[in-house]
């Protein structure tokens, strides 16, 4: 703010424009290649055309591991929106010093170096034939994505009065019935936007992916990574564009929902 | 509900020796209270004397660390909330933000059963009981506190609870809103029948709604009695001076006389009412009101009456009266409130006068 303040305006906006390039300009070039009509990567390109999307979509190569991605981040957003909502409402339960402590083992995925959990699962589920096969995948992605989970819900159920929950149990309702009618709907945008943070992580990451796709489960991050080590076309611009523009989706989605939820909540406590 | 052919009465509900502790400390400590059916029975008290603790316990949202609480002669204590059939309304209103006041108020009779036709007609009847008609698709966000309070208070009767729960319902409202909703408030519990267990730290309001008053105080009840009770005869220094305002004049009992306690007070004589007879010699408090008090410079002595010679240290008009702060001989302050009239001399600051008033206003705290 103070920084702000002292640098002239029009300073400050070259600035932002800078930073803003810095960050941007990576995701343009990428997207621009994809239009390419080249045979290899290069920038800018000599002309435009769809040919490396229709690679793409021509390719059983590069379809099969997208519809694995999408597979196994749809059984994690299954998985980890039930158990991390459950762990959100348990924490918010317990008596506070158990929560702290309980609440950083949940939340641990997030703060261990993804590459040491992923070691840690790759031994583990070595011994039980886990490598290489989706239902691996799905086990270690979800331990990744409930912490979104739990954190989203988390935040809204610490926007709810506890007193709808007992007025709720004064009319008649039966603790099932007020999770059901009142508690769930009203945490409805936390839970989805976790759902999607959920959905996201899980289709995004290579790390994991790495470990324990063994050559029987291979995800879209992991194809791109192999296809950058071995061979570079333009396919994987065409592959990248494609994930930007679901991922910026998914996440103005969430967006827009947390917006929504804070404008309704706002609204009913000025009141 | 059913207009005039009601055949629900009031729950009757019996507290015997409840206590509530968190930790070592008590929240509540040892309430005992006979809650008539159909009464409208205020638990009075400043923040921490108890009370909403106590009505949380009747809720059933707190479990009692011992006693017992009795509906019409049946325990509730292992009682879930929602199998109590007890109405509630909270100090937010806590409706629910997403559903319709429609929905809000029959949210109860979903959980009962009762069928969609039946449940729209009867929140409709809720709905003009209250003077919303017409605002059923509402919701509580696009309604004002007071609205918001109304719809609140429709959906704890209309599943024909037989005891309403109120926890401070007004205390978020602006005052002639508040005096409305007070109003309307004992027309509801005359045309319900039912009965009202009323929370509240605004003696005002407990002193208007009320038939019975529980002035609670320390996890405690210090006295129960009807407003008027509690206003001319409280019991202790507590309730003097929580209700109303009192003076209090230090004392040396003389002699007791049934009823009547005769004391040394700064050089007079005077006399009080005593429910137990203190012992001769000791120090006592009297409390009287400012209202019951006059300036008698010219009045004869009675023995109806106490007299005491003091100065006039403020003297502030408030239209409908006068407010004089007094001081006796000793320093104890005392304020008088003298209903203003152009035939009365108002007295300046520094005047030398002397105030009497009856005995039957003095009461030994």
């Amino acid at each position: 703010m103070t920084v702000a303040r002292l640098l002239p305006r029009t300073i400050s906006k070259a600035v932002v424009g800078l930073i803003l390039l810095f960050l941007g300009f990576p995701i343009v070039v990428v997207v621009v290649v994809s239009f390419s009509s080249a045979t290899y990567l290069t920038f800018p390109p000599p002309a435009f055309g769809l040919r490396w999307y229709e690679a793409y979509f021509g390719s059983a190569d590069w379809l099969r591991p997208t519809w694995l991605s999408l597979a196994v981040a749809s059984a994690v957003v299954a998985l980890s929106t039930v158990l991390g909502t459950l762990a959100a409402l348990g924490l918010g339960r317990l008596p506070k010093p158990l929560r702290v402590v309980a609440a950083a083992l949940v939340l641990s995925p997030l703060i261990v170096p993804v590459i040491v959990v992923a070691i840690g699962i790759y031994y583990a589920f070595s011994r039980y034939g886990l490598v290489g096969s989706p239902l691996g995948l799905v086990l270690a992605h979800t331990c990744l994505a409930v912490p979104f989970v739990v954190t989203s819900v988390s935040a809204s159920l610490a926007g709810i009065d506890p007193r709808l929950q007992q007025a709720a149990l004064s009319l008649g309702a039966t603790p099932r019935n007020t999770f059901l009618q009142v508690t769930l709907p009203l945490i409805r945008p936390g839970v989805i936007v976790g759902a999607l943070f959920a959905f996201i992580s899980s289709f995004d990451e290579l790390v994991v992916a790495l470990f324990l796709s063994g050559s029987g489960a291979v995800t879209l991050p992991r194809r791109m990574w192999d296809d950058l080590r071995f061979q570079i076309d333009p396919t994987i611009a065409a592959v990248s564009t494609l994930t930007i523009v679901l991922t910026a989706s998914l996440l103005a989605v969430a967006h827009l929902l947390r917006r929504r939820a804070q404008g309704n909540l706002g609204k009913a406590s000025v009141t | 509900m059913r207009d005039g052919t009601s055949t629900t009465h009031g729950a009757a509900v019996a507290l015997t020796a409840l206590e509530k502790r968190y930790d070592s400390v008590a929240a509540v400590a040892g309430v005992s209270l006979d809650i008539r059916s159909g009464e409208f029975l205020t638990l009075l008290g400043p923040s921490g004397s108890g009370k909403t603790t106590t009505l949380m316990m009747i809720a059933g949202f707190e479990m009692p660390t011992a006693g017992d609480i009795a509906i019409d002669g049946q325990s509730v204590v292992g009682l879930p909330p929602y199998k109590r059939n007890i109405g509630m309304v909270f100090q937010n209103y806590a409706l629910f933000p997403h559903l319709t006041v429609t929905d809000n108020i029959g949210f109860p009779l979903k959980q009962r059963g009762v069928s969609r036709a039946e449940r729209s007609k009867l929140v409709g009847e809720a709905l003009d009981l209250v003077h919303l008609p017409g605002y059923g698709n509402r919701y509580p966000r696009q309604l004002s506190g007071g609205q918001q309070q109304r719809v609140a208070l429709a959906r704890a009767i209309v599943f024909q609870p037989r005891l309403l729960l109120m926890d401070e319902p007004l205390g978020a409202l602006d005052k002639q809103l508040r005096e409305n909703l007070q109003l309307e408030m004992r027309r509801l519990h005359a045309d319900l029948g039912i009965t009202f267990i009323y929370v509240t730290h605004d003696q005002e309001e407990a002193l208007t709604m009320s038939d019975r008053i529980a002035v609670m105080n320390e996890g405690k009840v210090a006295q129960v009695g009807r407003p008027e009770e509690l206003y001319d005869r409280p019991a202790s220094r507590f309730v003097a001076g929580f209700i109303g305002e009192s003076n209090f004049l230090p004392a040396v009992v003389r002699d007791v006389d049934g009823e009547t306690v005769v004391a040394d007070c700064q050089g007079a004589v005077v006399r009080g009412l005593c429910r137990k007879p203190p012992d001769s010699g000791q120090s006592i408090v009297l409390s009287t009101r400012p209202e019951r008090m006059r300036f008698a410079d010219e009045e004869r002595s009675d023995s109806a009456s106490n007299r005491l010679r003091v100065t006039v240290s403020e003297a502030v008009f408030a239209g409908e009266r006068c407010r004089y702060l007094l001081r006796t001989a000793d320093g104890t302050s005392i304020v008088l409130k003298e209903p203003s009239s152009a035939t009365v001399r108002r007295r300046s600051v520094g005047e030398q006068a002397e105030v009497a008033w009856p005995v039957a206003d003095t009461i030994l705290v």
